[in-house]
């Protein structure tokens, strides 16, 4: 009877693991960068709560008109009434009846990390970058968000320090609802633009009723 | 330049496709690549970061994922600045990849530390007496017919179209000229508004806009 071979212990890794390591090893070693210093960054990624800051934002902004004022005047000064990191300079847009609004960055991936966390792979897409600005409609389409012509739809392609945030509109019956409650309606699509806000199904627990 | 990362318009990319509940990162390296490009961002800027990345071979571009289209550039501008060899990199690198379990040294330094976080704070214009913005709100502009063989931020499809002025956004240091260590001017940026029409003529969709931030440098009266 063969005997049963061992599984190999460490299998290769992809090029950029190993790579990352040498990077790593060697900057630490000349002291240009602690290890302390870049772990510190990876918790702060990992802990980072993403589009709940944003929605958090929005909530606010639904419920406060005097914030939405502040909000729209200077994001980066008003998202810190919230507790949350100044970050890069923010401009919120807001949508109307009359006006969607969408956010892309066609030559890189820039995104407005201070309200929404890490950016979804989709939106760094080569297909999202270079079709959002020449056929917005369809992509929204795509989203399942189909817009009628009276709306304009205007673009924002982030080429500068900039970040671009969504107001999306308050759903209509939504009025009962508690700050909190509203908060779970925004999602991070509908603050990139892709998508809209929309109000809990009929019978869903929504502690309005 | 006028590279493939310039995707503005472009046709043939197909669907976009989307994962449910992605997770953060979808490898171990990538966290730590994301973090080690964000902390050694202080040895170059963000202009230059954007600048390793656009130099990277097209094809090698597209292939890539966006944290190793990171990990590309940190190295590239990590050698560019002379703060480590392509040589000591790749002798690492083979020490790494025929031994994945080999550790990474610990460098726990406090001031080294400090170094760090001091390399990473940004600069502010130094200008006494700066100059007054050039267009106002509502003004009608053109975009210049640029084809810079450096980093720019004026893409392609927004390249010699008439365009109006929709807000001044205050000073920020011009990108054309500080990708490659020169000391970046401060301008006046600002944020135009294009008819969709104006950028894509009769394959434009119904009322629609792309609004862009631009460097006063970019714009002549229309």
């Amino acid at each position: 009877m063969a005997e049963m071979t061992a599984p190999p212990t460490a299998y290769p890794e992809p090029y950029p693991a190993s790579r990352t390591k040498a990077l790593e090893s060697l900057l630490v070693e000349k002291g240009l960068l602690t290890t302390d210093h870049i772990d510190a960054i990876v918790r702060r990624f990992e802990q980072d709560i993403g589009p709940l800051k944003g929605a958090k934002v929005v909530a606010r902004a639904w419920v406060d008109p005097a914030f939405r004022a502040r909000l729209l005047a200077d994001g980066a000064s008003a998202i810190m009434e919230l507790g949350l990191d100044r970050g890069a300079p923010l401009v919120v847009l807001e949508n109307t009846p009359g006006v969607h609004n969408v956010v892309v960055c066609t030559l890189c991936s820039c995104y407005p990390w201070s309200v929404l966390g890490l950016p979804p792979t989709w939106y760094k897409s080569p297909a999202y970058r270079s079709r959002v600005v020449i056929e917005p409609r369809a992509v929204l389409r795509e989203f399942g968000l189909t817009l009628p012509e009276t709306t304009e739809i205007r673009v924002w392609d982030s080429s500068s320090d900039l970040r671009y945030m969504v107001l999306p509109e308050r759903p209509a019956g939504t009025e009962a609802m508690t700050e909190a409650d509203l908060a779970t309606l925004v999602t991070r699509d509908a603050m990139i633009g892709v998508a809209i806000a929309h109000a809990p199904a009929r019978g869903a627990a929504a502690g309005t009723d | 330049m006028n590279g493939v990362h310039d995707l503005g318009g472009m046709h043939g990319f197909g669907p976009i496709e989307r994962e449910e509940n992605e997770p953060k990162y979808h490898a171990a390296w990538e966290a730590r690549a994301h973090a080690l490009a964000s902390s050694a961002n202080g040895f170059y800027t963000i202009d230059e970061s954007r600048s390793g990345i656009e130099r990277m071979d097209p094809v090698a571009y597209l292939a890539a994922s966006y944290y190793e289209r990171w990990l590309a550039t940190l190295e590239t501008n990590l050698v560019e600045k002379g703060i480590l060899t392509r040589e000591e990199i790749a002798a690492r690198h083979a020490l790494y990849a025929a031994d994945p379990a080999r550790p990474v040294p610990r460098n726990d330094d406090p001031i080294a530390t400090e170094r760090a976080i001091a390399r990473r704070r940004g600069s502010q214009p130094a200008d006494i007496d700066p100059p007054l913005p050039r267009f106002a709100v509502g003004a009608a502009v053109m975009t210049r017919n640029l084809h810079p063989v450096g980093h720019t931020r004026l893409p392609r499809y927004a390249r010699g179209k008439r365009c109006a002025i929709v807000a001044v956004r205050g000073r920020m240091i011009f990108p054309d000229t500080h990708f490659d260590g020169r000391e970046g001017a401060w301008q006046w940026a600002y944020t135009v508004r294009f008819a969709a029409r104006e950028l894509w003529g009769d394959a434009a969709e119904p009322n629609g806009s792309v609004h862009l931030d631009v460097w006063e440098e970019y714009l002549d009266p229309a």
